[in-house]
């Protein structure tokens, strides 16, 4: 609960975080400056409690950002990034407890499988590969939680729009 | 050749009379020299049909879901190479061991029929086996082709002579086509381009696709009771694309699902009405599968864990995965 | 009747072009279809083959794989209709054979029939269609089975290759008119100068002897095919009732995979659905697509599916061919014997050995072999 308030006022603190990143540098050439969509996959148990501890911590981290909670990220299939990007995403982040912590014990064992193939695999096919990263964000590293965003936010918008993996006609 | 389709012949009514199985899968003679059928053979009468030549290619493997599912007893004329898809079938729990009678068949390669109508044979009305030559009568006369010039892709990687799995087998191993030197050389080439350049290629190649469906409903590791692609509530069962995105999902998501299962028998590349190189998205993540988490031949046994049902403490983070990449781009 | 020199082709491309956007058959990566002339890289005069047979039907130029039919948009509280305009840009289809001709005048029958089916009605009209009779045949050509002749395409043009050079001939108004506005862009002659002898008048008609002798060569050609004497049982479409209770059906479909290949390839197949699609928030775009029989979910209904399993669906695909068809339209199949599924199909399945293995039940039965008294 307290995530979603904190998401409802996160308009102000990203634009505020934007300022002290390299998001600035591309907004600030003007008000149709590219803002990209961010889809983040976060696991229950420690990357949706590192969100958690973000706001309670008042970092700030963009707006950008769209939090998808999932129970583990061994529970986010292929297709779910496959189709964030196909909807609009501009950049994917699957966050997961470390590996050894994982609330199920194993669950994030087999996601991280599975990401070292679909990132190959994109990288292959020449689409995406640098818009999708995979982190590991315990609950009580709320700060790391919010740098990393902030972070990865800048590099999705020094990359631009995403276009190779985009469904063209959901912009028209 | 003419020796093992009777052994073949022999032994289907063999087995078929003394009731060691209810049904026979085996290829069935066609209108023309090459399109032999899949076919189940029930009566022993009918077996003058059963036929065995350079013309068979397909992996009868797949038919076993359906005759197992039905509690019935089929002996089935495996290559070796179709014999990894009926292991992989035993791993996967979708066919019961008990209820298949894998009878392993030499085989030393199967024929294309287009790269046959390639070579110069553009009516084509007999063909003659000839061991490492065919001769082919054509409307405008005979031909003669080399048949390592004519066989499938799929044979061009062939893993060998060596049945993975069988209760009994036809005749001797015969010599198989030249095991290649790297299976990946080609996913390699590619890797070795830059992204725009890969892009360009998969653009090229996928954009030919019509969403048939073939690629799946061939393949030995695809054995969902509901496919993805099938689900009304999935966002990928469009049977048609309507935007160049799909494409890319459509066969990421296909070559993912059997990553780690797939036994790389070829099929799907085979089957391709389109000719899409559908085996360099197999074999990409074979190789992967290879490299990141430790060798692995889908189908050589039928108890070992899928690659993607296990793990390793050990694997390497996908950060590290993409890091490498980049060192090989900035090499390319 | 006009003659082209060879080395005019690339010109006649263009000048078609310049009638309208031009479809027509290229060779890449050593298979032959048809696709758009419209400066794509090895889309080009070289590229152009009217020798092979193309692996795909043409009818995407009547009924595409995918056309947008709506787009609905929420607007406040109204949602707003906007139809996709009928496509009326007039289209050149260069290098029909006969079978497929006669797959557009099936799909004719279908999407013509009243009420008349809007977007492909508009595109028959923009539509003309240059038909190329046959040289080469393949092994799997049974197209005189239907009564068609390969060396008589039936276009609104037709075209012959023979002796080095392309012939000519307007059949129709549409023909006769794409004919003249090509005028002098295209360095045709008139085929009857070299039959010197032959009065102005009837030139026009004459048969130049290079087509002629093309023409026979071609039909001697068919007559050494293995499927030259093939003929479609017409018990089939009499004997409704035992074709679809035929025991064959279960021994054929076992070993179909059911995919749609046949039905993709086909040039009569015209099954479609029309589905919806949420584009954007309060944008939705309706559009149809080719549907297949083979599909588990064809037909598919909130109680269930009446066609239980892939028996069923196999069933129906060949009965609609075979006899539905042929029922309400007059004797005529849904085949034209191009041949294209008995060369495409993963597992060697294909019409004529359905037809085959139908006809041999269907006489073991005793049906009667004329007129529809056996059904009961």
């Amino acid at each position: 609960m307290l995530v979603t308030q904190e998401q409802k006022q996160q308009p102000a603190a990203g634009a505020a975080a934007g300022k002290d990143t390299a998001v600035g540098k591309d907004t600030g050439t003007g008000a149709a400056a590219f803002e990209p969509k961010i889809v983040a996959f976060c696991c229950n148990w420690c990357s949706y409690a590192g969100a958690d501890g973000a706001g309670t911590a008042r970092k700030h981290y963009p707006a950008n950002v769209k939090i998808i909670k999932v129970p583990c990220s061994g529970r986010v299939r292929p297709l779910f990034i496959l189709r964030a990007f196909q909807k609009g995403a501009d950049g994917v982040i699957l966050c997961g407890c470390h590996p050894g912590d994982c609330h199920y014990m194993t669950g994030n064992y087999y996601a991280r499988r599975r990401m070292d193939l679909l990132l190959s695999m994109l990288d292959y096919l020449g689409v995406a590969k640098d818009r999708l990263r995979v982190a590991w964000v315990s609950a009580s590293e709320g700060a790391r939680f919010a740098d990393l965003m902030n972070e990865f936010t800048a590099h999705i918008a020094s990359l631009g729009e995403n276009v190779k993996l985009r469904d063209m006609r959901c912009r028209k | 050749m003419q020796k093992i389709e009777d052994l073949m012949r022999a032994k289907a009514a063999a087995v078929l009379a003394d009731g060691a199985a209810d049904c026979v899968l085996a290829w069935k003679r066609g209108i023309f020299p090459y399109d032999h059928a899949p076919a189940l053979f029930r009566r022993g009468d009918d077996l003058a049909d059963l036929v065995y030549d350079v013309f068979c290619p397909a992996n009868l493997a797949k038919y076993l879901l359906a005759t197992s599912r039905a509690g019935e007893r089929a002996a089935v004329f495996l290559k070796p190479c179709d014999t990894y898809g009926v292991n992989q079938l035993l791993k996967d729990h979708r066919v019961v061991r008990d209820r298949i009678l894998a009878i392993g068949t030499p085989c030393g390669g199967m024929v294309d029929v287009k790269k046959l109508r390639g070579a110069g044979c553009g009516t084509i009305l007999a063909v003659k086996d000839r061991g490492d030559v065919l001769t082919v009568t054509t409307a405008k006369g005979p031909v003669t082709v080399a048949k390592g010039e004519v066989l499938l892709r799929k044979c061009l990687a062939c893993k060998g002579n060596a049945y993975q799995i069988a209760d009994d087998e036809i005749g001797t191993p015969r010599g198989t086509p030249p095991a290649p030197a790297d299976r990946y050389a080609e996913v390699r080439t590619l890797e070795g381009l830059s992204p725009d350049e890969r892009f360009a290629f998969w653009r090229q190649e996928l954009s030919k696709c019509i969403r048939c469906n073939t690629c799946r409903d061939v393949c030995p590791a695809c054995t969902c009771e509901q496919c993805v692609f099938d689900h009304p509530g999935s966002g990928v069962d469009g049977k048609a694309y309507v935007d160049t995105s799909q494409e890319a999902l459509f066969h990421i998501i296909r070559a993912f699902h059997v990553a780690g299962r797939c036994t790389g028998c070829g099929e799907c590349g085979r089957v391709c009405p389109q000719g899409i190189r559908l085996d360099l998205l197999n074999h990409k993540f074979a190789k992967d599968i290879d490299a990141f988490f430790g060798p692995c031949q889908p189908g050589a046994d039928a108890d070992s864990p899928a690659p993607q049902s296990t793990f390793r403490f050990e694997d390497p983070e996908p950060e590290a995965v993409t890091r490498q990449d980049d060192r090989r781009d900035r090499h390319a | 009747m006009l003659k082209l020199e060879l080395r005019h082709l690339g010109a006649l491309l263009d000048a078609l072009a310049g009638q309208g956007k031009v479809y027509a058959p290229f060779r890449q990566g050593g298979r032959t279809d048809f696709a758009w002339y419209d400066g794509t890289a090895g889309r080009d005069a070289a590229a152009l083959d009217l020798e092979h047979h193309t692996a795909r039907a043409p009818k995407d130029v009547l009924f595409p794989q995918v056309e947008d039919l709506l787009r609905f948009r929420q607007q406040g509280k109204k949602l707003g209709l906007e139809a996709a305009p009928l496509p009326t840009e007039s289209v050149v289809a260069f290098g029909v054979r006969g079978c497929d001709t006669a797959g557009f005048a099936i799909l004719d029958k279908v999407f013509l029939q009243d009420p008349a089916d809007l977007y492909y009605r508009a595109r028959r009209d923009s539509l003309t269609v240059l038909g190329l009779a046959c040289g080469e045949l393949e092994e799997t050509c049974f197209c005189r089975t239907f009564g068609l002749d390969p060396a008589a395409p039936g276009g609104d043009v037709d075209l012959w290759l023979a002796g080095g050079a392309l012939y000519w001939q307007a059949r129709t108004d549409k023909g006769r008119r794409l004919t003249e506005a090509l005028g002098a862009a295209v360095p045709f002659t008139d085929a009857a100068d070299t039959t010197a002898d032959t009065a102005a008048g009837a030139a026009a008609d004459a048969v130049p002897p290079a087509v002629a002798a093309q023409r026979d060569a071609v039909h001697a050609s068919y007559d050494r095919l293995p499927l030259a004497e093939l003929r479609f049982d017409d018990r089939l479409y009499h004997h409704e009732r035992e074709a679809f209770r035929s025991p064959v059906w279960e021994s054929l479909a076992a070993t179909c995979l059911t995919c749609r290949t046949c039905t993709y390839v086909c040039p009569t197949c015209h099954c479609f659905d029309v589905r919806d699609e949420k584009t954007a928030p309060g944008t939705t775009e309706r559009y149809r697509c080719w549907d297949s029989c083979m599909d588990r979910d064809f037909t598919q209904m909130p109680h269930g599916n009446p066609r239980k399993g892939k028996t069923e669906r196999f069933r129906q695909r060949y009965l609609h061919k075979l006899v539905y068809f042929p029922e309400d339209h007059g004797g005529t199949y849904a085949c034209t014997g191009c041949g294209r599924c008995l060369q495409a199909c993963p597992v060697s399945l294909n019409i004529v050995k359905v037809e085959q293995a139908l006809a041999a039940d269907l006489g073991a039965v005793g049906a009667a072999p004329d007129g529809k008294g056996g059904a009961q």
